[in-house]
């Protein structure tokens, strides 16, 4: 496999070289906490910030693909270039994954403006991978107006894309009975654009009245924000063209009204965070050294010989003391 | 137990009404049957003790619901299954050679296959077609093809099946007309349409539309036939492909019947009365290698079609509640290590077909793994039905399994099994609902996982492969198909557009996209009106393409 | 920097029987890889951008219609006219032993036939690393 420096990469992505982009994004993925990586994407940074960052979420067998298929054909009726993340879970056996979701929007993989990318999520818990965040800069810069992202199918912990996309479509079906319980207390945090899909099955109208009364209540506590219903029947092209133009409409919006600004500054906040956290463990070399002495803290509380929390108190205070003197 | 009387009463009335209804007008292959020691071979083998009316109500008489044990009476005693090898390859010159080398050799029906791009509606010079033309079959672009296809076969004395879905009705069309130019009469052609396109969205890939307006194309058939072909099988409900792709033998019946199911729904919807096609319905099964399981498989299958005809659709007429089918080996199971050897699996799978009592057989060469098949290869496969056929006796008595606790128990629980698979889908809303939602493939797809894995562990052993294996060079000649064929067939192809009259046809094509607009027209006249000018498969397809859409694989494992 | 392998199981030309490809897919899958599968009627054009997009380090073709003589080499020629050249490309399906050297001939690495264990591929993948 040939390396390639980062300069080189960075002028690839540039021009919009789609195997430049395309192993930018390998390079994120395999080494996401390495230099490499780092010095990419703070080349990258500056060039960032254009594009509007969709996402797509909701349980699995809703439909998401094939409304990420037709919501293709708007962008592309409008001329957009747009970039397509799909994520699917990697195997906690094996360690593999089956990426099948871009089979659903294949008629675009000759596309020239169109750029398609599955990634695994390599256990990364949150619904996206860990290294999507990374794939969206580099299609940024890469010139890609859009950038859409389908989660994995959503419970009630993936919900990560809420930090990264400008705009977030959750997908539900009729009959999904139980699930939808369990979401409708998350639901209000989740979207900003609610879709029944599969309208023409029984309990649609249902399910819309459902959500209407929960969005309603949503809407009592922020009424600057509109949070648009849309019925689709997304094998059947109902609903797509409504779907687009209230995102679209939605993007307006919210660009308008500084909401975005604030939502991507919350992000990035986000973003910091979760880098600074990983840093600070690595620079403490914690993970490590807690390995070592894991077992012998174990036998000591097993055996009742400590209490857990004064131990671990007492162990955690000399490991830092230790680290502070080298 | 005492002897129950009965049981010879049933007997003895059969014999002097359903069965005397046949033999009136087609008297038996001989006048006794003797077995391999001149003892006379019982037709029908009754118990003489036992549950009577259980006895009635789950097997019956040969040719009397619910068709448990035959849907003819004296079955092969009568008339022997029609062995009918599926060939097909190249250009329409070639594959009329290989079709009547077959008829020399004893054949009694014709197969046709046809090439990928003439089964997805691409002419030979589109870019889809690209290495594909002529390599599974025969490819037919325009009328001209299918005449050279079957100049000098007196198609009028023997059956064709056309294995043909998503642009059947083009070439049904096609066929009708060169009828007409051979001056054979509508009313005499005889032959089967495999027109199922459910089956392509699950296990076969070849569709073109979507599900509904092929549906439409579909009971357009249907009508048509019922009409102007009325000795035509208008459809051949499969399920080989669905087996081929993984099923079970109880997915394979459930998934075919649920088909059947969604056909015959569809036909009552587009105001079809169900008498006037129902006894054309035919299908279209495996033969697996579990013998016995297959042959209760067969006995479950006519069992369940007979009580959904006769409960859920409430036909009047016993032909509407036979399930006829036709057989072929299951190709799957042949090895391309010791290809020899699929000589002999072949030959078990006939006996399953002929002991499960099949109407029609295709057996597969030894080297369909490796290769189409050399013209040696299809002689031992038809010489296989001919041995099973005259020397193995099995012919002479009907339905020879039935009685053996084992089939009868084994028959009963597949039937349980695939009532419950029908239920599942009813509450599904339907099989397209079931096909849309992923839910069939789903069920294809885990069976064959689980299959191979076994395989690839051990568990299942086959022979050649994970046991007793040698090492070995392929020694097998191969089929070899003209590399050119593309370009030839692009020739042709520009010639006869060159030749024909495109006013015309412009015109047929023209008028054939009015029709598609209108909900309640058969297309069928249109599409032969255009046949007739030469208008080729691509451009009659382009137009339904235009007007229906193109339907895109979505579902996955 | 452990790098995941990545293979793309695809079926070129026109035949729709994804049976092997999709119990390769699953199975290699179980192996540990990232495989991408794109489903039945895929051009030469479609499997090659996919493969770039996707980074991947195989692409495994399936056909059983006949025509891999002609579609089989053709991804590999649209690889090279992309100046691509670490991508292995492995085929499988109906494909007559005669065939095989003309195809490894044309940048086929290996030909897996039917019958041929899963365990001979993921030797392949492995050794190729």
């Amino acid at each position: 496999m040939s390396e390639q420096s980062s300069p080189e990469l960075v002028s690839q992505i540039l021009e919009g070289n789609i195997r430049g982009i395309a192993k930018a994004i390998s390079l994120a993925e395999n080494g996401l906490a390495t230099q490499p990586k780092e010095e990419l994407i703070d080349s990258l940074y500056s060039h960032c910030g254009n594009a509007a960052i969709w996402g797509i979420t909701g349980p699995s067998g809703v439909g998401k693909s094939t409304l990420l298929d037709k919501m293709l054909d708007c962008l592309r009726r409008d001329n957009h270039k747009v970039a397509v993340i799909v994520v699917d879970p990697s195997s906690p056996f094996s360690g593999g994954a089956l990426l099948g979701d871009r089979l659903r929007m294949q008629r675009y993989s000759t596309d020239e403006q169109v750029f398609i990318r599955s990634m695994a999520s390599r256990g990364h818990l949150g619904g996206i991978a860990g290294a999507t965040s990374d794939a969206v800069k580099i299609f940024d810069t890469a010139g890609y107006d859009t950038i859409i992202i389908e989660t994995i199918g959503i419970g009630q912990s993936e919900i990560e894309i809420v930090k990264l996309a400008d705009v977030v479509m959750l997908v539900l079906v009729p009959g999904l009975g139980d699930e939808i319980q369990a979401l409708k207390a998350g639901i209000m945090e989740i979207g900003d654009i609610f879709i029944i899909n599969k309208s023409d099955l029984d309990g649609a109208d249902r399910l819309h009245s459902e959500l209407e009364y929960v969005l309603n209540l949503k809407r009592e506590n922020k009424p600057d924000l509109e949070h648009p219903l849309v019925m689709t029947c997304a094998t059947n092209n109902k609903g797509i063209d409504e779907l687009y133009d209230r995102t679209n409409r939605y993007l307006t919006t919210i660009t308008q009204n500084g909401i975005l600004t604030r939502k991507r500054r919350n992000h990035l906040e986000h973003e910091i965070r979760v880098i600074a956290l990983a840093k600070i463990r690595e620079k403490i070399d914690f993970n490590s050294r807690l390995e070592a002495q894991l077992d012998g803290w174990i036998n000591e509380i097993l055996l009742k010989k400590a209490s857990p929390y004064k131990l671990i108190n007492q162990k955690i205070n000399g490991l830092i003391k230790e680290m502070k003197h080298r | 137990m005492a002897i129950d009387k009965r049981f010879l009463k049933k007997l003895r009335d059969w014999e002097a009404t359903i069965l005397k209804s046949v033999t009136d007008h087609f008297p038996e292959r001989e006048t006794k049957f003797t077995t391999g020691s001149w003892i006379e071979a019982e037709r029908v083998a009754l118990p003489e003790s036992g549950d009577f009316e259980r006895y009635l109500e789950k097997s019956g008489m040969p040719g009397e619901y619910p068709f448990t044990r035959g849907v003819q009476p004296n079955m092969y005693r009568g008339r022997l299954w029609t062995m009918r090898q599926y060939a097909g390859f190249g250009t329409a010159e070639e594959s009329n050679e290989r079709y009547k080398y077959l008829l020399a050799q004893g054949q009694t029906g014709l197969s046709i296959a046809f090439d990928l791009p003439t089964q997805i509606g691409y002419d030979s010079d589109h870019p889809a077609a690209e290495g594909e033309v002529g390599k599974v079959g025969v490819a037919i672009d325009t009328l001209q093809d299918m005449e050279i296809l079957f100049d000098n076969i007196p198609f009028d004395q023997v059956s064709t099946s056309m294995t043909i879905n998503a642009p059947a009705a083009i070439l049904l069309a096609m066929y009708i007309a060169v009828a007409e130019k051979q001056g054979i009469a509508r009313a005499k052609l005889n032959g089967t349409l495999q027109n199922d396109i459910l089956k392509e969205y699950i296990a076969r890939g070849t569709y073109i539309f979507p599900p509904k307006p092929s549906l439409k194309l579909t009971t357009d058939i249907f009508e048509y036939c019922s009409r102007e072909v009325p000795r035509f099988n208008s459809i051949s409900i499969s399920g080989y492909h669905i087996r081929e792709a993984g099923a079970t033998a109880v997915q394979e019946i459930a998934f075919t019947l649920a088909n059947g199911i969604e056909y015959v729904k569809a036909a009552l919807e587009a105001g079809l009365p169900l008498d006037s096609y129902a006894d054309r319905l035919s299908f279209f099964f495996s033969a697996h290698n579990d013998l016995l399981e297959e042959v209760a498989k067969f006995r479950a299958a006519r069992r369940i079609w007979a009580k959904l005809m006769k409960r859920k659709f409430h036909a009047s007429h016993p032909k509407a509640m036979m399930l006829r089918f036709h057989t072929q080996t299951a190709g799957s199971t042949l090895t391309a290590q010791q290809p020899d050897n699929n000589i002999v699996r072949v030959t078990i799978q006939t006996l399953a077909a002929v002991l499960g009592g099949t109407q029609s057989l295709h057996t597969n060469s030894r080297d369909e793994a490796l290769n189409l098949p050399t013209e040696d290869s299809v002689r031992i496969a038809l010489r296989t039905q001919q041995i099973v056929a005259h020397e193995s006796g099995v012919t002479q008595t009907v339905d020879p399994l039935g009685g053996s606790y084992y089939i009868e128990n084994l028959t009963d629980k597949i039937e349980v099994e695939v009532w419950k698979y029908l239920d599942k889908i009813e509450a599904l809303g339907g099989m397209v609902q079931a096909i849309e939602q992923g839910y069939v493939q789903k069920e294809i797809q885990s069976s064959a996982y689980r299959y191979q894995q076994e395989i690839e562990t051990g568990r299942r052993i086959v022979v050649g492969v994970n046991k007793f294996t040698i090492a070995e060079s392929s020694l097998v000649n191969s089929q070899p198909v003209n590399p050119q064929l593309g370009k030839i067939q692009t020739a042709k192809l520009f010639k006869i557009k060159q030749q024909r009259d495109n006013v015309r046809v412009a015109a047929a094509l023209k008028k054939l996209r009015q029709t598609t607009k209108e909900p309640n027209m058969n297309l069928m006249p249109d599409i032969l009106t255009a046949v007739k000018e030469y208008a080729s498969l691509g451009e009659i397809c382009n137009v339904l393409r235009d007007e229906f859409g193109e339907y895109h694989e979505s579902v996955i494992l | 920097m452990t790098k995941k392998i990545r293979i793309l199981i695809a079926k070129p030309g026109l035949d729709g029987h994804d049976r092997g490809a999709k119990y390769v897919a699953r199975a290699l899958k179980d192996a540990g890889y990232e495989v991408i599968y794109t489903g039945i009627r895929q051009t030469p054009e479609a499997i090659v951008r996919t493969a770039i997009q996707e980074d991947v380090d195989f692409i495994g073709l399936s056909l059983l219609s006949g025509a891999h003589n002609e579609l089989f080499p053709k991804v590999v020629k649209l690889l090279k006219d992309q100046e691509v050249d670490d991508i292995v490309v492995f085929g499988g399906g109906i494909i007559p032993e005669s065939d095989i050297s003309f195809l490894k001939e044309n940048g086929i690495q290996a030909i897996f036939t039917s019958g041929t264990p899963i365990k001979d591929i993921i030797n392949f993948i492995q050794s190729c690393k």
